[in-house]
């Protein structure tokens, strides 16, 4: 149940390799070539391994972070080092693993990676249900998340925007079968055997109260094109204004989406945790405000994308003193010349 | 007791004890602070008994901030410090020093707050890992790793050792389990790492400190998922009649694509020790015996059953009894949760190893742990966590016997080598500690262990947190020429070299 790679084999290719064994990397990689692009490009293993942003199944089975088995690269002083290994169950010496995910290349020049891999699932479901407030939202999202019959996405689009364009794109993008994308809606996914399926839905539907007329559904065939373009931002493609990701406590959620309301373009994955919000190039003094906003809920804040006048600066990542000098030690430990991706992480780090 | 090398013993230490349990008391409450002989012997050794030490003082801090002031008294007056959770950890990690102060966390031993809403438990670090689950599990939660003796072992530990369970395959480890840590460092810095939310911006810094072993700091305060407990549990208990059939359906089920809950695997050794023990009601005439744990919906769980039984069978296997209820499901667990005192009862003393190795090398490495075991001439038992290739094999031995004592050590290191050279390490989830310490060179070089030293130095510069734990200091690398010494510099030079 792993794959070794060298560290810059494409995504593609290794999803390709997976998919014809019948396993898949189950963190669901982003594709972030469509906001760039505006088609994709998944990039390599080891640029996704350095981002550790994991896709809508994030809140089921993990970051990325926690499917790396180990690696080989070379520290900044230009010794080849290693960690980990092969199996699940390694306590063997500090797991740098998790240190090297999400470090933005400024530790170690990655050259292999091992990931654990899972079975496919025979197939899956999505769900779409209309709720009419805030509170609702949450209040359905909790219900998803506490329940025995488990979900492995769920995601919330809102209606209101007054920005045309977004609508006219959300509209095309989530153009499924009878999905109304002209209002609010939180679709959520079941995976499993086809039996299963059918008996998690109907323990749900009877959990969240639903009728069948309250809901639409998305077969196979739709569910998967319908996470596809959530993975793929794709209501974000070609976005030329600066794309936030913002993770926070699910519990401050809706006061989150209530701010958010008519003041950016968002929505809201991993079953209320996670928000992607479109911040206008015009309103880039807003990012304070989100980033303040971010740390009084518990969470963070990352800049994901800039619009092109955007002096991102420190403003890219939040740290607290303490932490800082704590990453400054490690970054030391691993590259003392700081010639690895100098100040990507934090200005100095 | 056995031989073991430990960080050079500094006499100035020794000689200030009184002073030095003075100021302690000063920093909590003088009840907190033991010093006296009687008082300290219950802590000479953790659940790795053959090693024992007595501390200089024990120290039962009651908060964070003691935490701190204690730490920075110790940083400024060069005075090592071993940290303790619950003491059960099996590869002697919490092992005392003679000139170190023992900071025990015993009396963190509150759950802080249960939130529901975000799916987490915030707990002091020594409160038992079951404990969790029973504040958790009238709501139909639980926490999920779930390490043997999760009875008695602290969360904290768990942090430290980044512990697992049987149910790691399917939910993963302590690192998998947590969404932050507040930490004080050795210079009694105080850090919180991490918080409610998913995964954290910048370094992942819990994902360092998970396993480390309480090498680079003092878990005060951790904050963990909980997960929903599954509708429907059901295990299968299966004979075969040769361990290559039990082994070649494990890994089939696997390959398969159903992720079981649990997979466990037992040999006839261990079959008949614990049935004798437990009465578990195990095929007494199989060679091989496979517990496989399924839960989700029920006709998921059915689902998935029906599968299993196709592949044992295809297997061959010589027997096949499902659990139909909660209470034969735990009776189907009874014999091997008592495989250590089942093999604590055929022996004086059993020594349990902790390898892993890929699944696939399963039956080769059986095969050559009973080579190894007729070599030493010293009965050994197996269980295996076979989802994900943990492997404990127990020795058993008599302690006393001192030539069969220095036999068992070489035969568990034996074994250790064997699963590396099979691909995989010398510890899954018990921890290197000062146990498998000199066998770190067979897993790393220089290279790789200069790397996580300089982490070490980085943030203990003093190398005063639980010195001679996990990385290896003796003769055995040193002559192998794998530990890089710098121009006869070593980074730690107050570690003896033999």
């Amino acid at each position: 149940m792993y794959i070794k790679v060298k560290a810059c084999t494409p995504i593609n290719e290794i999803e390709q390799v997976l998919s014809e064994n019948n396993q898949e990397l189950a963190f669901e990689p982003i594709d972030f070539g469509y906001i760039k692009e505006g088609k994709s490009n998944k990039g390599t293993i080891a640029g996704y391994l350095s981002c550790n942003y994991a896709g809508s199944r994030r809140f089921k089975v993990g970051s990325v972070r926690d499917h790396v088995l180990g690696f080989k690269g070379v520290n900044g002083k230009g010794d080849i080092i290693k960690s980990g290994g092969t199996v699940v169950k390694n306590v063997t010496g500090y797991d740098l693993s998790k240190l090297i995910a999400g470090s933005f290349g400024t530790l170690v020049a990655l050259t292999e990676i091992t990931l654990k891999v899972l079975p496919k699932k025979d197939s899956s479901k999505t769900v779409i249900i209309y709720p009419s407030n805030f509170e609702q939202i949450y209040d359905f999202f909790n219900k998803l998340s506490s329940s025995s019959s488990e979900i492995s996405g769920a995601v919330f689009v809102p209606e209101e925007s007054k920005d045309k364009d977004f609508v006219i794109k959300k509209n095309s993008v989530f153009k499924f079968n009878d999905l109304k994308s002209n209002v609010s809606f939180i679709a959520f996914r079941v995976e499993g055997d086809k039996i299963s399926i059918e008996e998690k839905i109907n323990n749900l539907k009877k959990e969240l109260k639903l009728s069948n007329s309250d809901i639409s559904t998305l077969d196979v065939y739709q569910s998967e094109p319908f996470w596809k373009k959530v993975n793929n931002l794709e209501v974000f493609e070609k976005t030329e204004h600066n794309l936030i990701r913002m993770v926070i406590p699910p519990a401050n959620g809706s006061k989150l989406c209530k701010y958010l309301e008519n003041n950016h373009n968002y929505f809201v994955d991993w079953c209320g945790s996670l928000f992607w919000i479109e911040v206008n190039s015009k309103k880039e003094e807003k990012i304070k405000d989100l980033k303040k906003m971010a740390k009084d809920f518990g969470g963070y804040l990352t800049v994901i994308k800039t619009s092109s006048e955007y002096d991102y600066g420190e403003a890219i990542f939040t740290v607290d003193k303490v932490r800082l000098m704590i990453s400054e030690k490690v970054k030391q430990s691993f590259d003392p010349k700081r010639i690895l991706n100098p100040g990507k992480m934090y200005r100095g780090v | 007791m056995s031989e073991i090398a430990l960080p050079k013993i500094d006499s100035s230490i020794l000689n200030r004890k009184n002073e030095i349990v003075k100021k302690l008391s000063k920093l909590t409450n003088i009840e907190n602070v033991l010093s006296e002989a009687d008082e300290l012997r219950p802590y000479e050794t953790d659940a790795l008994s053959v090693y024992t030490q007595t501390p200089l003082a024990v120290v039962l801090p009651e908060n964070t901030e003691e935490v701190s002031e204690i730490l920075k008294y110790c940083h400024s007056e060069n005075i090592k410090v071993v940290p303790r959770g619950a003491g059960t950890g099996l590869s002697g990690g919490a092992l005392p020093l003679q000139d170190a102060i023992l900071l025990g966390l015993g009396k963190f031993n509150k759950i802080l707050e249960i939130d529901y809403e975000n799916k987490c438990v915030v707990t002091q670090p020594g409160v038992t890992n079951l404990g969790i689950t029973h504040a958790v599990q009238h709501k139909g939660f639980y926490y999920a790793p779930d390490p043997s003796s999760q009875l008695a072992c602290s969360i904290g530990g768990n942090v430290a050792e980044n512990s697992g369970g049987v149910h790691s395959l399917k939910y993963g480890t302590t690192t998998n389990n947590i969404l932050g840590v507040q930490m004080v460092m050795m210079d009694g810095t105080i850090c919180r790492f991490g918080g409610k939310s998913l995964d954290q911006e910048g370094y992942d810094l819990m994902g360092l400190i998970c396993g480390s072993e309480g090498l680079l700091g003092v878990v005060t305060e951790v904050t963990v998922k909980i997960l929903k407990t599954p509708e429907v549990v059901r295990a299968a208990l299966i004979g075969f009649p040769s361990i290559k059939e039990g082994g070649d359906a494990a890994s089939e089920i696997i390959s398969s694509g159903i992720v079981p809950a649990g997979m466990e695997i037992m040999d006839k050794a261990l079959i008949e020790a614990t049935d004798n023990f437990s009465k578990a009601g195990y095929p007494r005439d199989a060679e091989l015996l496979l517990i496989v744990e399924l839960d989700g919906t029920e006709s998921e769980v059915n689902e998935l059953i029906k599968k299993v039984e196709i592949i044992c069978k295809k297997n061959n296997c010589s027997s096949l009894k499902l659990s139909n209820s909660e209470k034969e499901r735990l009776s189907f667990w009874a014999g091997r949760k008592a495989a250590f005192p089942a093999c604590g009862a055929m022996a004086p003393d059993y020594y349990c190893m902790d390898g892993s190795i890929p699944r696939g090398k399963l039956a080769e490495a059986l095969l050559e742990i009973k080579k190894l075991s007729e070599k030493y001439e010293l009965p050994v038992a197996n269980c295996f966590h076979a989802g994900d290739g943990n492997l404990h094999p127990l020795i058993m031995f008599d302690g006393n016997d001192k030539e069969q004592l220095r036999k068992t050590e070489e035969f568990g290191s034996e074994i250790l080598k064997t699963c590396v050279r099979l691909g995989g390490v010398i510890t899954g989830e018990h921890g290197v500690g000062i146990e498998k310490r000199e066998l770190m060179c067979e897993m790393f070089n220089d290279n790789d262990i200069q790397q996580q030293l300089s982490i070490k130095k980085s943030l203990d510069e003093k190398n005063l947190l639980n010195p001679g734990k996990v990385y290896p200091i003796l003769r055995k690398c040193a002559e192998e020429g794998r530990v890089h010494v710098h121009k006869n510099k070593d980074k730690f030079p107050d570690l003896p070299r033999f």
